[in-house]
């Protein structure tokens, strides 16, 4: 009998900060899974942002960089023109991203820059409290939208991987979710796409992950899992937007 | 035969595993563990289990072993 599923090398074992039901720890795996596969475990270089993704450099069992919040793509692209030798990814939330980071974000990649970025959307601030992302849905009650995002006053719901899809610089763009095994074995194909995208020296590649947030959402894990699925798969839909060299 | 293990001390007790199961072999036990959650238990047999691993693949916390 040999152990068929086991802990990937590049992620510590270590217990994380993470709540129960909370995306980020699957996520993690994914991501230190594709590495793994590569081989990248020694030349990589992570870059985390701020959010409750913000502990990289506990869980991943290689060279991390803490940037400023939102600035990871910028980070990112320093790293990878100094050292382009070294595998060079962003893992950011949309808090991250999609708010504080936009600039950096778009600049990023429609300069085509030879890094990869994992953006995680849960629709909320997770680390600060439940505030409103730019991500949040029409109607999704936070700390600061309490009677349910309206569209006349907060606007709408970013898609950040159909927004970067339209940028000449952007490679590979796509959206996937962890909410069901079938959608957590298409996020895995997509990162490894990602990835392979930037092993090649193909260009930036962008992968967009839906996850759920049971603790500011207000409800317990099998609830929250269930909203991704019933909500946010409908409004952000999965699937590929850009994928320039067809892998 | 297929079989899991569940690090009881990593599980944070949320369940995702238990609507993973294909065949509904895993439950939440009644016990507290140190971290105040109650964890995962698996409640079948090693005959039940195919070791298909779809329960370690949801896990958050990668605190399920399979061995096949």
């Amino acid at each position: 009998m040999q152990q068929v599923f086991k802990r990937p090398t590049s992620l510590k074992d270590v217990q994380t900060h993470f709540c129960p039901g909370c995306h980020h720890g699957t996520i993690h795996r994914l991501v230190a899974e594709a590495l793994d596969e590569f081989g990248l475990q020694k030349e990589t270089i992570g870059i985390a942002s701020i959010g409750c993704s913000v502990f990289l450099y506990y869980y991943f069992d290689i060279d991390v960089i803490e940037t400023p919040h939102g600035r990871a793509p910028a980070v990112a692209t320093g790293v990878k023109r100094a050292r382009p030798d070294r595998f060079v990814f962003t893992y950011q939330g949309d808090g991250d991203l999609a708010a504080i980071g936009t600039a950096e974000i778009i600049h990023a990649a429609n300069r085509g820059e030879h890094i990869s970025v994992i953006f995680v959307n849960n629709t909320t601030y997770g680390m600060t409290g439940g505030q409103m992302a730019p991500t949040t849905l029409l109607g999704q009650k936070t700390s600061t939208s309490p009677y349910g995002r309206k569209p006349q006053v907060e606007g709408y719901p970013i898609r950040m991987a159909e927004l970067l899809s339209g940028l000449d610089g952007v490679a590979f763009s796509a959206r996937a979710a962890v909410n069901s095994p079938k959608n957590l074995m298409d996020a895995k194909k997509q990162i490894r796409k990602a990835f392979r995208y930037q092993v090649e020296g193909k260009g930036f590649s962008f992968v967009e992950v839906l996850a759920a947030c049971p603790t500011n959402w207000g409800m317990n894990p099998i609830e929250a899992n269930e909203r991704v699925g019933r909500e946010m798969c409908e409004f952000f839909k999965l699937g590929t937007f850009k994928n320039t060299a067809e892998l | 035969m297929p079989r899991i293990e569940i690090d009881e001390l990593r599980c944070k007790g949320c369940a995702l595993c238990t609507i993973a199961c294909p065949k509904k072999l895993i439950a939440t036990s009644e016990h507290i563990n140190n971290l105040g959650y109650k964890p995962a238990v698996f409640e079948g047999t090693e005959v039940q289990c195919t070791g298909c691993a779809l329960c370690a693949e949801m896990c958050p916390d990668v605190a399920i072993k399979v061995f096949k």
